[in-house]
């Protein structure tokens, strides 16, 4: 019978997973609940995600038409060049960056430098308005190219479903993230992380561990991001 | 000392997790409706559900009225009578079955089983009630809306779903798709919550293998259902922009009452994966709770350890593993790739493997036994009989050649119906009787329990049973009427059709007769005492029953076994709590003390 060691010198490897799996009380030792519950959120969200991506390879297999030609799509113009893949790589560049600053909130935020973390928190939710500014400009040069979730002027009409539906899916995802940074940011500021004062909505009190919780959430939907990148842009 | 309190520790391992917070309720309002309390959440989860199965149940009467009496009763028409097969498909499965067991049981017992005070996060434990009940009233909306609700059966299946011609294509259509993403979404809720609370919140001595089986069950289940409900909200996004945005996601080009439909290249098939992706998990998702539930009735009305257990965990693992590669099994005839069948049908027999094993393992459990047959036994056995007998008949049509002629005839209404209609609603019986004295104080009336069980199983076998041999005579399923009798409909098809339809009123009569007990009993019932059945499991160890808010006193219960401690050798009593330390089990000679 595996008894539960004391907290704080797990066993190396395997034979550490093992003892968690088989020890009483908690199975991830020291992370709480909320850290668990977001990495369960995260692995249904990629069920989410994974099915859209699957249908979108679906339809793009069985569709009759041409695929329209993404280098030529996403082109942007400018100095009287048609340079492709400008602004999405400008957008993944934006993105990626504010996983950087968040990483760094996550940081700071366990060294309890209130001000630092806070900041870092707020260039993380501009750095995604950015990102969801720009695409709400790319989506508006598509549909005046004539773009249309039913129909498009180079071939399969399932090009513009799939491209809004997903790309507007995650665009809600990052739309949110920059909601719950902004509120964090305040969270923190007023010190609310410090006191442990109840959230004013669901009355848990504040922990320095919610700024890391966002963050899973904020990585993984740039992770997502580099997935539908790939598969749309690069494909 | 072997056999003497399975696997236990003679001292209480130290305390890791923090006391949880609680939230406490200081009104009517907090305490009673938007109460996030667990125990609560359940209650009305449990009664949401309940309440709109039997909706479903009084459309499956009208169902076969029509059926049974084709001539007679004109109270439906062919539109409605497939809007009322569909709905009663979709409430039954997804409204009632997985809402009852994860939700309501997942609620009641999740915390009270593995010695937690609360769940992880009662407050999106709260959220995930509302959002569950705005789903059944726009469900049940679609009934006022103008068409009706949608007509194209439960696995509402594009292109017909959103065709001229099938009922409930303008509103019903949008009203069944947005309740499906609003019940995922607060199931994602609640379904959160039970895992975490699961891994994170089990109390000093609680371990992954001394967990109660139900507990295995609804772990599994709900991990299950997070996984797989992705893909319907999927399916159900793109159906409703192919409905209401012109998109041809699943619409391939089609002419349509004359006329050539703005659709244009999309895959039918390509719903039918996405659905069954979500489908056939979500028959392991009302399964898996049964299983555990069954195991732990079965072991404590047999007063005899389950046999098996660590075997029925890794069976409890593995099917749920398997359940998401079998999926295109309810595809052979679809049109698909006949070699994937090739594929599904092996992965679908290699399923019935670790199933199988739960069987033996039920059996050997009462193999024996001192079996006292309560009501809740009773039931159990009744899940046994029927699983059985859908598992059965599920080998028929997991094998491609076999299915083939078979899909869509009654032959697959009677397996179906078989091993995910009644084996779990038995459960669920089985449960109502069993734990309904922990809920409220009082035993149900034993009496109406023993007419309620027998009219409910006979009554089940005449329903059912007929419909195989139906479905071998070629009846097809969804059909309306079957006109007169022909060489392709006989005379025994109609007499049968009649014999099922009055099965299925007496059976319905004897559902009404249990809610009346259920009401009656809360004031007039049995006074019952914490632990009438005399169970091992925490949940019988309460200080106050019913539980009280926060479960348990001042002090968490420590537990020093598995929950499995009926009859053990040598003991006083035949059963020993999980929470009774080693040198506190007293013998049957006073004063040894095998330590
Ligand atoms: C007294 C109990 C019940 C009776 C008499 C009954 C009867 C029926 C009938 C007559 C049909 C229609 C067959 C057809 O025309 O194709 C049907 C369909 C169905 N039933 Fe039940 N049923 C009962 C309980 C349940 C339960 C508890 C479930 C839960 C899983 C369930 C799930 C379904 C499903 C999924 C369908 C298929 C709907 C469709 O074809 O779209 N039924 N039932
Ligand atoms: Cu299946």
């Amino acid at each position: 019978m595996a008894e539960s060691a004391s907290p704080g010198t797990p066993p190396p490897g395997f034979t550490g997973i093992v003892s968690d799996w088989s020890s009483d009380q908690t199975t991830f030792k020291g992370a709480g609940w909320g850290k668990p519950m977001m990495w369960l959120f995260i692995l249904s969200d990629i069920f989410i995600f994974g099915m859209f991506l699957l249908g979108y390879m679906a339809a793009r297999m069985s569709t009759t038409d041409p695929w329209p030609d993404a280098s030529a799509v996403f082109a942007l113009n400018m100095f009287g060049m048609q340079i492709p893949l400008l602004l999405i790589a400008i957008m993944t560049f934006i993105l990626i960056s504010s996983s950087g600053t968040m990483a760094l909130a996550v940081k700071y935020g366990y060294e309890r430098n209130r001000k630092v973390c806070g900041r870092l928190i707020l260039a993380t939710a501009a750095l995604g308005a950015v990102f969801v500014g720009m695409q709400a400009f790319e989506w508006s040069i598509l549909i005046a190219d004539g773009v249309r979730p039913w129909a498009n002027p180079w071939g399969a009409a399932q090009f513009g479903a799939t491209f809004f539906l997903i790309t507007g899916f995650h665009g809600t995802h990052v739309t949110i993230g920059v909601i719950a940074l902004l509120y964090m940011y305040r969270k923190v500021m007023r010190g609310d992380l410090d006191d442990g004062r109840p959230g004013a909505v669901t009355g848990r009190k504040g922990r320095w561990e919610m700024v890391e919780i966002l963050g899973l959430y904020w990585h993984f939907v740039d992770l997502v991001w580099v997935f539908i990148f790939a598969f749309f842009y690069l494909w | 000392m072997a056999e003497l309190g399975h696997d236990a520790t003679s001292y209480a391992p130290p305390r890791e997790q923090p006391e949880m917070e609680l939230p406490h309720s200081h009104s009517f309002w907090t305490t009673y409706v938007f109460s996030q309390d667990a125990k609560t959440i359940a209650i009305q989860y449990s009664v949401t559900a309940i309440s709109v199965g039997l909706l479903a149940l009084l459309l499956s009467i009208l169902i076969r009225l029509q059926l049974g009496f084709p001539n007679t009763f004109s109270l439906i028409d062919p539109s409605t009578y497939l809007q009322y097969v569909t709905m009663h498909g979709m409430i039954m499965v997804v409204y009632l079955l997985t809402a009852l067991f994860l939700g309501g049981f997942g609620n009641y017992f999740i915390p009270l089983m593995i010695g937690a005070r609360d769940m992880a996060f009662p407050w999106l434990n709260m959220l995930s009630f509302w959002f569950y009940f705005v789903s059944v009233l726009i469900l049940v909306a679609s009934f006022f809306v103008p068409g009706g609700p949608t007509g194209a059966g439960w696995t509402l299946y594009p292109p017909q779903l959103i065709s001229e011609g099938t009922p409930g294509i303008h509103g019903g259509v949008i009203l069944m798709m947005v309740s499906l993403g609003v019940f995922i979404a607060g199931f994602t809720m609640g379904g959160l919550n039970y895992v975490v609370t699961i891994l994170q919140y089990r109390t000093r001595g609680m371990t992954l293998m001394r967990m109660p089986l139900t507990i295995w069950g609804i772990f599994m289940a709900t991990l299950l259902a997070l996984l797989a409900f992705p893909a319907l909200l999927v399916a159900a996004l793109m159906v409703l922009l192919d409905h209401l945005a012109g998109t041809s996601f699943f619409m391939p080009a089609m002419f349509s009452m004359g006329e050539q439909l703005p659709h244009e290249g999309g895959s039918p098939l390509l719903f039918q994966h996405l659905f069954w992706f979500f489908g056939h998990p979500e028959v392991y998702i009302v399964a898996l709770p049964a299983f555990g539930v069954v195991s732990d009735i079965l072991a404590t009305h047999a007063r005899r350890n389950i046999f098996g257990y660590r075997m029925m965990v890794w069976a409890l693992i593995a099917i749920g593993g398997l359940s998401f590669v079998v999926w295109a099994h309810h595809m052979y005839v679809s049109g698909m790739n006949p070699y994937f069948g090739f594929l599904f049908a092996t992965t679908t027999l290699i399923i019935a493997v670790p199933t199988a094993i739960k069987v033996y393992n039920w059996v050997l459990t009462l193999w024996h036994g001192n079996i006292r047959l309560e009501i809740p036994m009773l039931f159990a056995i009744g899940f046994i009989f029927t699983f059985i007998n859908g598992g059965m008949t599920g080998l028929f049509l997991g094998n491609v050649t076999v299915d083939v002629p078979l899909a869509d005839t009654y032959f697959v209404v009677g397996h179906f119906h078989m091993v995910m209609a009644l084996a779990p609603v038995m459960t669920i019986f089985a449960a109502i009787y069993h734990w309904y004295p922990k809920i409220t104080g009082r035993m149900l009336h034993e009496g109406m329990g023993k007419i309620h069980f027998w009219v409910t199983f006979i009554g089940a076998y005449a329903i059912f049973l007929p419909m195989h041999y139906l479905g071998l005579a070629g009846v097809p399923r969804r059909y309306y009427a079957y006109g007169e009798s022909s060489p392709f409909i006989g005379e025994s098809v109609v007499t049968l059709n009649a014999f099922i339809t009055v099965a299925a009123v007496l059976v319905a009569a004897a559902q009404l007769m249990f809610i009346y007990n259920l009401i009656r009993s809360r004031k007039h019932g049995k006074e019952a005492g914490p632990n009438p059945w005399n169970a091992n499991t925490l949940e019988w160890q309460t200080e106050h029953t019913p539980p009280t808010h926060g479960n348990f006193g001042k002090e968490l219960p420590v537990v020093y076994r598995w929950p499995y401690d009926y009859g053990v050798p040598g003991a006083k009593y035949d059963f020993i709590p999980q929470n009774v330390p080693p040198e506190e089990v007293e013998m049957i000679d006073e004063g040894v003390r095998r330590t």
